[in-house]
């Protein structure tokens, strides 16, 4: 087991991103260890998502290193980076819309871990693996739907199901709660716990704060492309960048 | 052995051939580089104002351009109604982008042969006091018939940039070019703007096609010619910028002068597309989704 | 259906219709004509592997199609090559270039990747015309074989060829279509970033579409030259080829092999009616139209529509 300090499971050095003369991300850095819950948080526009997409592979960042389990990803493509164990569900949830929950599920299968070495699941498996990640997250009776037929909450657990079935060791989940009812944001918090218990480390991007707050062990806190706050969360929110952040001049 | 004479020629040729091209870009620059409407019929449309100029200045001995300007309105209603019938097929069912792109295809090509139907495939061409003479400037010979469809053609995109920094329909299309939802939440419908900025793009056809008929005699197939050459003008120019755009086209202008200068004109199609490939090569940034 | 059951009973019927139509159909039009309809099912069936399975327009066709006809030309002078080498060569040669073509713009959005098939027709055209060893812009002719292999007349000898390369084209379409390869195609089409934070190589599979869509139009293209006899630039690139592969997809329906079948088999037949009986330019003209309605009114063709008419039956 090796010391989370010296090895962490993603280190962040330097990152920077632009795009034409407009500075998205200015200089990040950033230590995330494994089994650690995080909360990303910000004002709109600070440049949460853009380094989401820049650390999943969705961007490629112009400046800095991304080092995930001691290997650098920062040329990686963002399939490449799915297969190395970095997975990440969308704000705005793009499920496959012709095929059904099953099939949903069955890319991420078929093409992140029956791409890596080792155990292959034979079809047979697949579909039991199908339908038992959309029964951990309540959608087993609509498994042969198609995503139109969901709600908001069922289309936002079908693309957590979809992260988790990559098999991930680092899940980021992009605002997956916007816009619910504080029950449904429950059911959501809940999948999460349950999936960091399992082993997974989880970035939870959010603005809603009373899910970050009861949820991260450890609070970053971005404002127009700058990291100012990272640390304990109740620190963190006491700090008065922060407060002047959310408050406003 | 180069000669000078002949190669600044060419390069004149260029920059008058260019500024043609700017005005037959500049409304694909505003619906497909600010609006993301990747209208390919746009060459269908400037053929229209090629034959409308063709017809009138045939029958009634009117003058092309003044053709060109007063069609406009004409053409901006057509380019309402097709926006129309995108918005109702496409675009307010979410995202088809392979219907979309065979609607403008199925225009392009119906364009075409319509046109062939009706006029045939014989070459047309329209007559005016300033086809023919060439105004001679020491070693440059400057012909009439590139050079006033060259001088309007700046007066329309001055004077459209104009219309897009100054009025206020002009800058809510950059706005909405920019972010369709912002604008709905300040109660200005996007759709209304977006048919009327699809409206001016087909207008601008109506004196291209017009610019066209001057320059060259016209048949209903060297629309497609256009159509690389509109495209990487309209990439290379940085898609939301008029006056990249009018950079981009005096360069692909002067390239394609000079080749045809000193290589023969069948090769003329062929640096269109190489100017599109670089385009596409060089300006990644403005195209990786939007 | 397991693949392998589709695919013999593909070949079984391919075979009894060959059998059948040459035992009884003395009419040499009819040759000519199906000869034409063939050629679409593949041209259309290669198109939707790209377009429908994976949601990138190719507005190209003609290029391809084209350049399996030039390679044809190409191995004609340099005499000795049999018509299927021809058409494995043509296959070969197309398929590079939808692997280049695919290369240059298959990293930006759909939209370029159409407009730069749209330019590529231009610029082989432009190639082929100042090419004077297959005949410039003057032409070429072509002139057939005295035997045809197999007995029979040469006309017959190509509408067997064809049939092949339909069967072949449709057997690798349905392939795909139940195969992790199809699955990864749709993933891609119905939302591409989601596929490939899913692990799926989008790139990889894109060219592998692309490459693949241009070698079976090359393939399609190969014959042409004997059975035309002349060729030139101007009806060998001709856009119709290019609206025909896409408005027979779209009219017959993209999201399974039968949709570009019937398509074809609908619109090539209508066209080849009225190129008889009306002029050529006002059946494009129809086509065209027909492209247009459809893709406004139904999207999803005329597969679509049937799937929908037996879903309000059933419920």
């Amino acid at each position: 087991m090796s010391d989370p300090r010296v090895n962490p499971l993603l280190r962040v050095e330097g990152l920077g991103k632009r795009f034409g003369g407009f500075v998205a991300l200015d200089a990040i850095d950033l230590v995330i260890n494994s089994g650690d819950r995080l909360g990303l948080i910000g004002p709109n526009g600070s440049g949460k998502s853009t380094l989401v997409n820049c650390l999943c592979g969705t961007l490629q960042n112009e400046m800095g290193t991304v080092t995930f389990d001691g290997r650098r990803i920062d040329g990686l493509i963002a399939h490449q980076r799915t297969r190395l164990g970095l997975a990440r569900s969308f704000q705005l949830p793009k499920p496959f819309r012709t095929l059904n929950l099953i099939d949903n599920l069955r890319v991420p299968l078929i093409y992140t871990v029956n791409a890596r070495r080792g155990h292959h699941l034979g079809e047979a498996q697949i579909v039991d693996r199908c339908e038992e990640l959309l029964g951990d997250v309540g959608l087993a009776d609509k498994a042969r739907r198609l995503p139109g037929d969901l709600t908001q909450v069922e289309m936002r657990k079908l693309e957590l199901a979809r992260a988790v079935a990559t098999q991930p060791r680092l899940l980021f989940a992009d605002e997956a709660m916007a816009g619910l009812s504080p029950s449904e944001v429950e059911e959501i918090l809940a999948v999460l716990f349950r999936l960091n218990e399992q082993g997974i480390t989880i970035v939870l991007i959010e603005h809603i704060m009373r899910a970050v707050m009861s949820f991260s062990t450890r609070l970053v806190v971005l404002v127009a492309g700058h990291k100012i706050a990272d640390g304990d969360p109740q620190e963190a929110m006491r700090n008065p960048e922060v407060e002047r952040a959310y408050l406003g001049e | 052995m180069l000669s000078l004479d002949l190669l600044i020629n060419a390069v004149v040729a260029g920059i008058l051939l260019g500024g043609f091209y700017a005005a037959v870009s500049l409304g694909i620059t505003i619906s497909f580089g600010m609006l993301d409407i990747a209208n390919i019929a746009q060459p269908a449309f400037i053929l229209l104002g090629s034959y409308a100029a063709y017809i009138l200045n045939q029958s009634y001995g009117i003058d092309p351009i003044v053709i060109g300007v007063f069609m406009m309105p004409i053409f901006y209603v057509l380019g309402m109604a097709v926006y129309e019938l995108y918005y109702h097929a496409f675009e307010s069912r979410g995202d088809q982008a392979i219907q979309g792109l065979a609607f403008f295809f199925g225009l392009l090509f119906v364009g075409e042969v319509s046109l062939v139907l009706v006029f045939g495939v014989d070459y047309r061409f329209v007559e005016a006091s300033y086809i023919g003479p060439s105004l001679k400037w020491g070693i440059l010979d400057l012909p009439l018939r590139m050079l006033i469809p060259f001088t309007f053609s700046l007066l329309m995109i001055g004077g459209l940039q104009l219309f897009l920094s100054r009025s206020f329909l002009g800058r809510a299309i950059l706005a909405v070019s920019q972010d369709g939802q912002a604008l709905q939440l300040m109660a200005a419908s996007p759709k209304r703007i977006k048919r009327a900025a699809v409206g001016i793009s087909i207008a601008t056809c109506s004196l291209a096609g017009a610019f066209l008929i001057i320059i060259q005699p016209v048949e209903p197939s060297i629309g497609r010619d256009y159509i690389g050459r509109i495209f990487a003008i309209c990439v290379l120019g940085g898609m939301t910028s008029i006056p990249g755009m009018l950079v981009a086209s005096m360069l692909l202008g002067i390239i394609e002068s000079i080749i045809a200068t000193f290589y023969g004109p069948s090769w003329a199609p062929a640096v269109s597309f190489g100017f599109l490939l670089v385009a596409l090569a060089v300006r990644p940034a403005g195209l990786m989704g939007r | 259906m397991r693949p392998s059951l589709f695919w013999l009973l593909a070949v079984l019927f391919g075979v009894a219709f060959v059998a059948a139509t040459r035992l009884w159909i003395a009419n040499e039009y009819y040759y000519f004509a199906a000869y034409v309809v063939l050629q679409y099912i593949v041209l259309s069936t290669a198109w939707n592997i790209l377009g429908g399975y994976t949601g990138y327009t190719n507005f190209g066709t003609g290029a391809f199609f084209a350049m399996g006809a030039y390679s044809s030309v190409v191995l004609h002078k340099l005499g000795g090559v049999p018509l299927p080498v021809m058409m494995l060569v043509g296959g070969v040669v197309s398929g590079i270039i939808g692997l280049g073509t695919g290369y240059l713009t298959l990293r930006l959005r759909g939209v370029f990747f159409a407009i730069a098939t749209l330019a590529i027709t231009i610029v082989v055209q432009t190639l082929i015309v100042n090419w004077d060893y297959v005949g410039g812009s003057r032409g070429i002719y072509i002139i057939r074989p005295a035997n045809a292999p197999l007995g029979g007349g040469y006309i017959q000898y190509l509408y067997t060829l064809m049939i092949v390369l339909s069967v072949i084209a449709v057997g690798i379409a349905r392939t795909i279509e139940h195969s992790r390869l199809g699955l990864g195609f749709a993933a891609i089409r119905d939302d591409e970033q989601a596929a490939e934070a899913g692990g799926v190589p989008t790139l990889r599979l894109k060219l592998i579409a692309t490459t693949l869509s241009g070698a079976l139009m090359g393939m399609a293209g190969a014959p042409l030259p004997y059975y035309v006899t002349y060729m030139d630039p101007t009806s060998s690139f001709s856009l119709s080829y290019a609206v025909n592969a896409v408005a027979m997809p779209v009219i017959g329906g993209m999201t399974s092999w039968i949709g570009p079948v019937i398509g074809s088999i609908l619109l090539g037949t209508i066209q080849q009616v009225a190129t008889v009986t009306i002029s050529s330019a006002l059946n494009l003209l129809i086509v065209g139209l027909l492209l247009i309605g459809f893709v406004i009114i139904a999207p999803n063709g005329i597969v679509g529509l049937v799937r929908s008419w037996r879903r309000k039956r059933a419920g």
